[in-house]
């Protein structure tokens, strides 16, 4: 079957305080989406303060300088509009989805607090509860909580940028100081440093009037250097476990890394097929074999980078595989049975029709995601942010398409033992 | 204050009018055998999305269970595997799922794999083979999933509100216990199949880039050998809610309580209906809500507090449910009972009634603004006998409602003595907080 293409459009322009915008209008139904992504993360925090990016995300809705506490969400939703934000390892978004006549609004809102929140400490306090709530609700209140995308880059990983809990400890987030705040938003919140992307029913030459009517005196700062955040490849394999009192059954995940998404795409690519490959649906590698016929797993996943955000993450990333496993489940059985499976690809290639139909139901997926509004204003704005290339919105069902089956078998055998870390959870319910 | 906040003064931008609700096109026809199928036309992106509800009210619940898990392990013709590399050579999947009402097929395509997706479901609702191993996997696979789901808070939570609420109901319990699963045998599948899943009665919306007429032809041809009789499967109407004692369940060593709050709601076909929606917007139905703003906003108690109104084919009802810090667990209901008391005892302010009113309305906007959006919306809406025009009635009512109308539901229907609340939590730790509160009974 043929992979079809989307043909959205895409302008690009540059403020002159260095603010980078990108406009896709689309008639096609009467919402507009808009995002504002910063290039700063889980990676940049500084140590001693960890979970301060995402701390820091949720103070950008505590009002500015014209925006008093609670008016953000009223004045999105007093508009029929949605918000939210969203800290992820190489950057951090804001974003609304509105009906079609909030435009202005939200540009309006996203300008004011680009110019500066409004940090006080009563503000603060109260934030660092409500991310200690969500931390308790996501990760210390359920079984499972973190795995594996706090629990594993540890292991993984030897940096601090790399490693630590992007959630934090509540210890650094109780010590987070209104200078932090002041100092991170100084550095990082520069309109150099962001990406602003609009997409959904608006008429251009409007909209671009707008964007420099709201955004056009913000004050020209450059973004700050970005480190390169690189560190060397395993080479043997790292291993650990740790026992979760609320888990009922074992679950173990294992990562490799991969080549980089911006310096390497074309290298990357094939790993983003083969993850499809090995874990898409009953008819995909690890699922037939792994849940179907040994019954060693439950269910098995698998995906390109910790947040599963393939396309807006940087080097060094990985190639994730997660699976809950029956109760008495044998961790190293189900990695042996991997470690099988990806020989088995190297040594003996696809199946006919295999590549094709991955390369399809990939299409799929990525065209439900860009039929939504916001599904294109976030994307368009990390990839613009991280590559210069929002148009890749509209190539990567080809992109995918192309890659070849040769390309598919290198990358499964560079998934070796000796290049895995794994961790591995041990069920300590009802012990 | 911010060492950035410019000098420059702005001001709020207003809102350009929106313009009328635009239905997209569609079509509608029941087929011989009693399917009905709607037919959207949304061709934004290649796609099409498929939703197909099944009357299954009163079906066994395990047996109705392990039948959604098990629904695509096989045909005469088909294995599981090749059922799944057959719908992804089209850029398909399908998947199924159980509610008290209805089993619930979901997938989507490539728009020019319609007609491909549209046989393999046909076979698949046919000729089911249910094969013995592959039912053995998925029993087990299933008995693992609700193992892992009693683990978890919020289910756990949800699961004695349910029983709390409906009694002896048949939507009192939801999800079978795993011995339960345990016992079902693949004949007893193939049997309630044969029985249940039948045309008569079920919906089959298609939304996507598609000429509506011709989908709905594909879907006569394709599912033309689906027959038979549907079943009643209908439940009785939801019991009244009974006052009483605030329930308290253990979870020994929780660092949060899940506090859950029943009340009486509404179908959305009720004259109150637009009116009670917007009271609960007020009160606790959305980020800029009292309830919200008070508890997370100003005191820091919890992540995210939100109130909805929950519909079946049987009844609706309002349930508020948050997840709060052990050791404000009493504050947190004081909180949250006071905010209750004040929207039935006082009306709303006009501009926060305005406020809720605009978001009630764009959030129908954004809801269809995509082609899976449309396609839950035109099947959920389908299963209650409505048609993606109520979008523009229930719109209309929306824009209606009064402040008094709005005051006046909201007095019979989020009033804290109507209330029945469970509290999932360590109990040893908040019992007290909450008795200082209110009668508590500990149960199970």
């Amino acid at each position: 079957m043929k992979i079809p293409a989307t043909k959205y459009p895409v302008e690009r322009l540059t403020l002159d305080n260095g603010l980078r915008v990108v406009l896709s209008p689309d008639r096609s139904a009467p919402v507009v989406g808009v995002a504002v992504v910063y290039d700063v993360g889980i990676r940049s925090e500084p140590e001693g303060r960890t979970g301060f990016a995402h701390l820091f995300e949720h103070l950008m809705f505590q009002g500015s300088g014209n925006i008093d506490k609670l008016e953000h969400a009223r004045h999105v939703q007093g508009a029929g509009g949605s918000f939210n934000g969203s800290t992820h390892l190489d950057y951090t978004d804001y974003y609304e989805v509105l009906p079609a006549g909030g435009l202005e609004r939200a540009l309006f809102l996203e300008a004011d607090r680009m110019r500066g929140p409004r940090l006080t400490e009563e503000n603060l306090r109260n934030q660092v509860d409500v991310v200690k709530e969500e931390i308790r609700v996501n990760v210390l209140n359920r079984p499972y909580g973190g795995f594996p995308w706090l629990k594993l880059p540890p292991v993984m990983f030897s940096t601090f940028p790399n490693e630590h809990d992007g959630y934090g400890s509540f210890a650094d987030l109780e010590s987070a100081t209104l200078a932090d705040a002041e100092e991170f938003f100084e550095r990082y919140y520069a309109c150099g440093n962001a990406v602003l992307s609009v997409a959904g029913d608006f008429d251009l030459a409007k909209a671009t009037e707008l964007v420099k009517k709201h955004f056009g005196d913000v004050p020209a700062r450059p973004a700050p250097e970005r480190p390169d955040f690189d560190e060397p490849d395993l080479t043997a394999e790292r291993r650990e476990d740790y026992t979760d009192r609320l888990a009922p059954l074992p679950a173990v995940a294992s990562g490799w890394r991969v080549p980089d998404p911006i310096g390497d795409f074309a290298g990357y690519l094939p790993y983003v097929v083969l993850a499809e490959v090995l874990t898409d649906g009953d008819a995909s590698r690890l699922v037939d074999r792994l849940v179907q016929r040994d019954r060693t797993v439950t269910s098995i996943g698998g995906y390109l980078g910790f947040m599963g955000d393939e396309y807006a993450v940087r080097n060094p990333t990985a190639l994730l595989l997660q699976a809950h496993l029956p109760p008495g489940g044998d961790t190293e059985k189900v990695l042996r049975t991997v470690d099988e499976e990806l020989e088995r690809l190297a040594a003996d290639g696809l199946r006919p029709g295999e590549l094709a139909r991955t390369q399809a139901r990939i299409a799929t997926h990525h065209l439900r995601e860009v039929d939504g509004v916001l599904g294109r204003a976030q994307p368009m704005a990390v990839l613009e942010q991280q590559r210069g290339r929002p148009e890749l919105i509209n190539e990567v069902p080809k992109l995918i398409g192309e890659v070849t089956e040769e390309q598919v078998v290198a990358a499964a055998a560079t998934l070796r033992p000796e290049r895995r870390a794994t961790i591995e959870v041990k069920p300590g319910a009802g012990a | 204050m911010s060492a950035h906040d410019s000098s420059t003064r702005h001001s709020l931008p207003g809102l350009a009018a929106d313009a009328k609700i635009k239905l997209p096109r569609s079509a509608e026809r029941t087929l011989a055998s009693g399917l009905t199928v709607i037919a959207i036309r949304r061709p934004a992106v290649p796609l099409v999305e498929l939703r197909l509800r099944v009357p299954f009210g009163r079906a066994p619940l395990p047996r109705a269970t392990l039948l959604s898990q098990a629904l695509f392990t096989g045909t005469g013709d088909m294995s599981s595997v090749e059922i799944a590399a057959e719908l992804q050579a089209v850029g398909g999947g399908l998947s199924a799922g159980l509610d008290p009402d209805r089993l619930l097929i979901t997938g989507n395509a490539l728009a020019a794999g319609l007609d491909r997706t549209l046989e393999i479901l046909a076979q698949v609702l046919t000729d089911p083979a249910y094969p013995a191993d592959e039912v053995g996997t998925e029993r087990e696979r299933l008995v693992d999933h609700i193992q892992v789901a009693q683990s978890q808070p919020g289910h756990l939570a949800r699961t004695a509100l349910l029983k709390r609420i409906y009694g002896r109901h048949p939507y009192a319990v939801q999800t079978p216990e795993p011995e339960q699963v345990r016992g079902v045998r693949p004949a007893q599948l193939r049997a309630l199949h044969a029985d249940r899943v039948r045309p008569d009665g079920a919906v089959l919306v298609l939304v996507g880039d598609i000429n509506p007429e011709k989908a709905i032809d594909a879907a006569d041809k394709a599912l033309g050998s689906w027959t038979g009789p549907g079943k009643d499967g209908n439940v009785p109407p939801i019991p009244a809610l009974e006052t009483g004692p605030l329930l308290l369940v253990d979870r020994p060593g929780s660092v949060q309580s899940s506090l859950r709050i029943a009340l009486p709601g509404v179908p959305r076909t009720d004259p109150d209906y637009a009116a009670l929606l917007l009271a609960n917007l007020v009160f606790g139905g959305y980020f800029s809500s009292r309830w919200v703003e008070n508890i997370r906003e100003d005191k820091g108690y919890t992540y995210g507090p939100a109130s909805s109104i929950e519909h079946f084919v049987a009844g609706s009802s309002l349930v508020a449910a948050v997840e709060v810090a052990t050791e404000v667990t009493g504050p947190s209901l004081l909180e949250t009972v006071y905010e209750l008391g004040r929207i039935a005892s006082l009306p709303p302010g006009e501009d926060e009634l305005e406020q809720a009113r605009r978001y009630a309305l764009g959030t129908l906007r954004l809801g269809m603004s995509t082609q899976a959006g449309l396609a839950g919306l035109a099947s959920m809406y389908a299963s209650f006998g409505l048609r993606l025009d109520y979008l523009v009635q229930h719109s209309a009512a929306l824009a209606a409602a009064t402040r008094e109308q709005v005051a006046e539901v909201a007095s019979r229907h989020l009033a804290p003595a109507r209330a029945v609340t469970v509290v999932l939590g360590d109990a040893d730790r908040v019992e007290g907080q909450l008795a200082a509160l209110t009668t508590v009974e500990r149960g199970a």
